[in-house]
This record gives structure tokens, sequence and C-alpha cells, in this order.
């Protein structure tokens, strides 16, 4: 059992929490991911690490309730437990030698995991600009945060209702266009924001490392359910990832796949919905 | 007098139409009578084929006997000396190519039903047996890691010696692909778990969710104090042809397929585990997982299956038994076909396979027939699921993550006649080094890595 130390809502739909692992937590590094499981009758879903405190024993991570089970999850408070928790899975994150100046561009609940990507460059002295996109400015999270490990914290609201209106690649490449030489770009978020990021970066040549999410169980390479084409060949997401350089990435082909069990999440919703009463975020 | 009855004693199954519909056991275990009958057959030969047919040496006529005599907690008793899961192998063991191929009486008629009869003992023993007397500890420590069948017959023999065995597992639920790959109609989850209790009566740790290469390196557990470690991770990684749309919605591995419906059980109402609702499903391959697949897909409401197999039946690797329920549950066999493309509905998603008809060429040296396409021959099945279960290949966590550790082309593990691998202390078996293959074998190199383990420590 995985008791959850820390409950926080980050906004209604995003929640963090801190569990206590503490060997994942000594291991762990950014960019690798944990699955967790709630009770015997759970999904086994998988997760990014959002921060680790290797003296405390514990493992943060940040979600969205989008599903039966993060969304049960979210139901849990500080005390609760959880039945299973694997760690850390896949490889971490690989920043370009030598990159001096990178733009980490995170959207949505993707910001989750762009934070501690940022924090991390820039605790080693790195220059930071940090894009962070959102529907809309009452679901904006972590802005303290980020601001705190960038150079330039953007912030862009598809209905302007905060910072810039538009999507992080508009700004990204109006920064490209004032003059700012990128290293590297990381982005994290939803799949087509992902893919449009590097349709900027491309002809720029800039390194682009995106972090992929496809449906998978066990996370070890053995289902094959996570497979990814980069670079023209099949990888599992898993093992070989979840980092992959986004120019190599068929994006179109992850959205499809990633839509498998649409309909049956869309009906579990629902079930949910009425099982607490009709209220998703109960 | 030995019974004379040319074919064996049937075993009572399921009616195939039911069956075909629920995950329920397909055959039941002999009843007291039935085994007595079975037993019966056996000629008690004095030079025993049948034992030189088995993997691990089980004192075949010797518990035949027992169960002669009606003292069934004997023959249990003489079984389990050299095999630690004797419910698990009565079921899923390939007798016909083992122990009763080399049965006396298959000239003439049917062989012994020896994995019946070994079944017969593990049931009927099931709420009997008494709790095995936990052994004096002898103050060593010994790591397993991976909970399948060679862990697990490794972990029970070193146990028994009196070691401290702590017993790894990446997953949530203890068991390998006994629990996740082998579904239930063919081997009951209970049973198994009834099994990795009786470990654990021994003294046996067992950690779930640990995935090793990960959380901790093998060097991490020598440092934690494991004095030698047994690696049993089987071959995990699942083959795809590669063929054009294999990325479609609607391709599975057989891995996923069957840990979905086995080990997080999607066909259980009360599981959140989601999975494709198919009505047509082509299945990819002719060995035992093809075989628990197809089943699988037709228990989950498939209205047609089809195996798709490019040899014909002779070739095909499966059990027979497996073979044989199939056909009879209305799974279509395609022999020698092989698909060449999985076709895209537009929407991303699988509408069908395209196959070409196989012909069959001259053995090769290793007396395998080969096969070649047959020109203008590709036709189309309609599908909306298609199972790739044409193979797996060992996990690359561990040989990636444990420095000197020398794995062979294919990825498994290179180790010498005492299953030590190139590293001093570590060693390792079943398909982590064969590649895939049974369940029986993945034990018997367990067992005889206990040996060698036992030995190494105790002259350390």
């Amino acid at each position: 059992m995985y008791k959850i130390l820390k409950k926080k809502e980050l906004n209604a739909q995003v929640t963090l929490m801190e569990l206590e692992a503490p060997l994942i937590a000594k291991k762990a590094l950014a960019g690798q991911f944990i699955i967790f499981r709630i009770d015997e009758f759970g999904e086994r879903i998988p997760l990014t690490i959002a921060d680790y405190d290797r003296e405390k024993g514990t493992v943060t991570i940040i979600f969205q309730k989008v599903g039966r089970s993060t969304i049960m999850l979210g139901n849990l408070n500080e005390g609760d437990s959880i039945l299973d928790l694997v760690g850390p899975l896949g490889v971490p994150t690989e920043i370009p030698e030598g990159a001096k100046k990178v733009a980490v561009i995170g959207g949505g609940v993707g910001c989750a995991i762009a934070y501690p990507q940022a924090k991390a460059l820039y605790n080693v002295g790195v220059e930071v600009d940090v894009i962070a996109g959102f529907r809309s400015r009452d679901i904006v999270i972590l802005e303290d945060e980020m601001r705190a490990v960038s150079k330039n914290l953007y912030i862009t609201t598809d209905d302007g209702t905060y910072g810039m209106k538009g999507f992080v690649t508009n700004k990204l490449q109006e920064l490209i266009d004032a003059g700012n030489k990128y290293d590297c770009v990381i982005a994290i978020g939803p799949v087509p924001m992902m893919k449009f990021v590097c349709a900027v970066t491309k002809p720029y040549g800039i390194k682009t490392i995106v972090s992929l999410n496809p449906i998978m169980i066990d996370g070890t390479g053995m289902c094959g359910g996570c497979r990814v084409r980069v670079g023209g060949q099949i990888k599992y997401a898993c093992v070989d990832g979840p980092d992959f350089d986004g120019h190599e990435v068929d994006f179109d082909e992850l959205m499809h796949r990633n839509s498998a069990y649409k309909e049956q999440e869309q009906h579990d919703r629902e079930h949910i919905c009425r099982l607490t009463g009709g209220a998703v975020n109960a | 007098m030995p019974n004379m009855q040319l074919t064996k004693t049937p075993a009572k199954e399921q009616d195939p139409k039911a069956r075909a519909k629920n995950f329920k056991e397909v055959s039941s275990c002999y009843t007291e009578e039935e085994a007595l009958n079975e037993a019966q057959r056996c000629l008690n030969c004095k030079n025993k084929p049948c034992v030189s047919g088995c993997p691990v040496g089980v004192r075949i006529p010797e518990f035949i006997e027992k169960i002669r005599e009606g003292c069934i907690s004997e023959a249990y008793d003489i079984i389990k000396t050299t095999n630690g899961l004797p419910a698990v192998c009565g079921r899923v063991c390939p007798q016909e190519s083992q122990c009763e191929s080399k049965c006396v009486r298959g000239i003439k008629g049917e062989p012994v039903g020896i994995g019946r009869l070994e079944r017969f003992c593990a049931d009927y023993m099931a709420d009997k047996a008494s709790a095995p007397e936990k052994p004096q500890p002898n103050g060593h420590r010994v790591a397993i890691v991976g909970s399948g069948p060679s862990g697990l017959s490794c972990a029970s023999d070193l146990a028994k010696l009196g070691y401290e065995v702590t017993v790894f597992e990446a997953f949530h639920t203890a068991g390998g692909v006994l629990m996740y790959g082998i579904p239930e109609f063919r081997l009951p989850k209970a049973t198994v778990q009834r099994e990795i209790d009786g470990l654990k009566a021994l003294g046996v740790k067992v950690e779930t969710d640990m995935v090793i290469g990960k959380i901790l390196s093998v060097d991490e557990l020598f440092d934690d104090g494991f004095e030698a470690v047994f690696i049993g991770t089987g071959a995990g990684l699942p083959n795809f042809m590669g063929i054009p749309g294999e990325s479609l919605v609607g391709v599975f591995s057989a891995n996923e397929y069957l840990t979905r419906t086995n080990l997080m059980k999607a066909y259980l109402d009360d599981y959140d585990t989601p999975i494709a609702k198919s009505s047509k499903v082509a299945v990819v391959g002719g060995g035992n997982v093809a075989m628990d697949a197809a089943r699988s897909a037709l228990r989950l409401g498939a209205d047609k299956v089809y195996i798709v197999y490019r040899r014909s039946a002779d070739e095909m690797p499966a059990r027979r038994e497996e073979v044989h329920h199939a056909g009879e549950e209305g799974i279509e066999f395609k022999y020698l076909t092989n698909p060449t493309e999985i076709l895209d509905d537009g929407n991303g998603r699988v509408k069908g396979l395209k196959c070409v008809k196989m012909e069959l060429t001259e053995p090769d040296q290793s007396g395998r027939r080969g096969v070649r396409p047959i020109e203008n021959s590709e036709f189309e099945i309609e599908a909306d699921a298609v199972i790739m279960a044409i193979g797996t290949s060992p996990n690359p966590l561990i040989r990636s993550t444990t420095p000197g550790l020398e794995t062979n082309r294919r990825g498994c593990f290179i180790v010498d006649e005492n299953m030590l691998t190139s590293r001093e202390g570590v060693y390792a078996g079943g398909d982590a080094v064969t590649g895939a293959a049974t369940v029986i074998l993945a034990m018997g190199a367990g067992k005889q890595a206990a040996k060698a383990i036992d030995e190494y420590i105790k002259n350390k």
C-alpha cells in the first residue's frame, strides 16, 4: 500500500498528490513515470513523475481527472492509500550536452511535467524560457513555481482571458522571430500541441524533445500496447521512451491509437457520475 | 491385472457450445473412481520410460501405484518431491510430447493419462494437504527475479533447504505467465494462487510492483545482502510481423490481450479493465498462446474467430488438446496462410487481414518443413481485431542494467550447465535463457539453478 501524504487541488480538474514510496523516490529522475492502481479492480494507469523527494521518500504526481481511474484517485484524500505503485519506469530525459538556452513548453496539465524539467535545467544554470498554454484563466496551474525556475515565463490562453491570446506555438514562433536562439525545446502536453510545436521548430532544426503518453499496461515492454512510430521504427514508449525526438514521431498514428477506448471511457465517466450523484469531481 | 482398456479414461468436459461463452475450466478433475480406473492402466514398467520424458523427473509409476492403492496423499507427496507445482503441470504440460509420449501403452492405443492423474492428486489434496513445515533457516539469503514457473520452482527448492528467499515480481500479482498469460478456463487462477500461498507458507517472501533493473539493480540486490540471484524474467517482449497496418487500433499482441483478460480480469464486470469488444477476430500464430488468445476472444463475445497459421496442422506447436478444444468450440483454422497486411477501415481501425496462401517445402536440415508463398493467391479475411501470437523475446531490462551479464544474439542469457551466467552468483533459467518455451522446462531450469545455488553458497 502506498499512502497519500499530501493532496492539493491545482484547479477544478487537476490534482497534485504526494505519495509515500521511498524506493521509487530514491531512483526517480526527471522524465520517468510511475504506474498506479487504486485497488484490486482498478486499471494500471501511467503518470509521469512531477517531482520526488529522496529524503522524505515521496513521489509527486499531478493528474487531470479525465477517466475513471483518475477520477477515483482524485476522490481519495490525505491518509488514504492506493494498492500499487510501480516505478521509476522509462528512460530519464536527456538534454543535449552543452545546451545553454532551452524553451520548455507545457500545455494544460502537461505543465506538471514541464515544470520539473524547467527546474532541473534552471538549477544547473541553463537559461530557461517557459511557455505555458491553457484554455482559459481559471485553469492556470503552477504559475509561481514556473516563474521561479525560468528567465521568462510566457502564459498563453486560448480565449485570451490571461496572458497572450493564442497558442503556445504562436508565442514560440514570436520568440524565435525575435531572435531567440534555443539549443533545445522540450514540449509536454496534448498530442496535437506537441505535434504543432515540432512543426514550428523543424524548419530551424531546433532539437525538440516530446514526452508521450500512449495506452499501456505493464510499463516494462511486455504488452506492446504503447508502440509508437519514431523515425519509421516501432518503439515502445514504456522502455524506449517516454521521451522521443519530436521531429521523428508519427503523431497522427499516436492520436489514433490513444482513441482506442474512447467509447468505453465515455461510458465509464457517465457511470461514475451516477455513482457520485452527478459530480465528476466529488 | 492391469486395466487393458485402449483409451484413456475420459475426463468430463464442459459442453463446447456452453464453455465457449464462459471462462470456467474446460475439463473436470477425475473422480476417485475415474482416477483409480486410469491408474490401473499403468503397467508399472521396470525401466520407467515415462520418467525419462519428464523435464523434472516426476516419479510417475510410483505415484500412480499409490493411487491404485488408494493412498492419494502419498501419491501427492511423491509428486511433490520433484515437482513443486503439480496442479499447474497436470493441466498445462505438453504431456503428449513428454511423459506420455514414452508410455508403453501408447504403442497400441492411448498412453496412460499421466497429466490427468497428476492433476487429480493435486486437486484432491488441495484442501487436505497440511501446511508444510517451515524448514530451519540456514541464514543465507537468495533473491529471485520473476515469479513465473522457473522462479517459483527455484524459490520452492531453496526454501525447503532453509534459504531465506525473496521473489521480486514486476506486476501487481505473482505468478508470471501462469497469471497473466494462461487463461482461467485452462488454469484457474485460484489454483496458481494456492501454489504461491504454499510457497509463502514455506517462508518465501513475495514482493510485487518491483521492476528489477529499475527500482533496484542486480548489483544492489547483492549490496542488500543477497548472496545469489536467480533471474527468471521470462520472454516478455511481444514480436510483431513488421507488416503494414500493425499500428491500427484493434491490433494487439497476444500478451496485451491475454493480460487484460487474465491478470486484469476484463471479462468480469467488477473490474475497470477495458478490452476491445470485437465480433470477428483473427489470431496469427500456431502455438498455445495463439489458442489461448483465440479461445479468450470467443469467450469475450466474438462471433467468429480464426487462427491464421502459415504452416499446416502437423507443424502446429500448440498442445494437441488445446487445438482439439479450440476446434470443438468453433474456432476456424486457416492453415498455410500468412498475413501480408492489416487493412484500415479508413478511420485508423482494423477492417480485415490480407493474406497469402502458402505451400510446404521439403524439410530442412533440422527436419522442419518450411513454407513459401503461392503466387497470386492473395485473399482477405474480414476482422475487426487482429491478435499477434507469433512469439516473444526476452526483456532487456536486466541485461541493460547489469554489467558483465552476457546474452546471445536473441537477447537470451548465456548460462553454463549449472544455469550460472557470466556473473558470479547470478543464475538464470526458463524462457529468459531458452526463449519462449514451456512451463515445465522453465520449472526444470529453476530446480537445476536451485541446486547449483545451494552448492555455490555452501562452498563459498
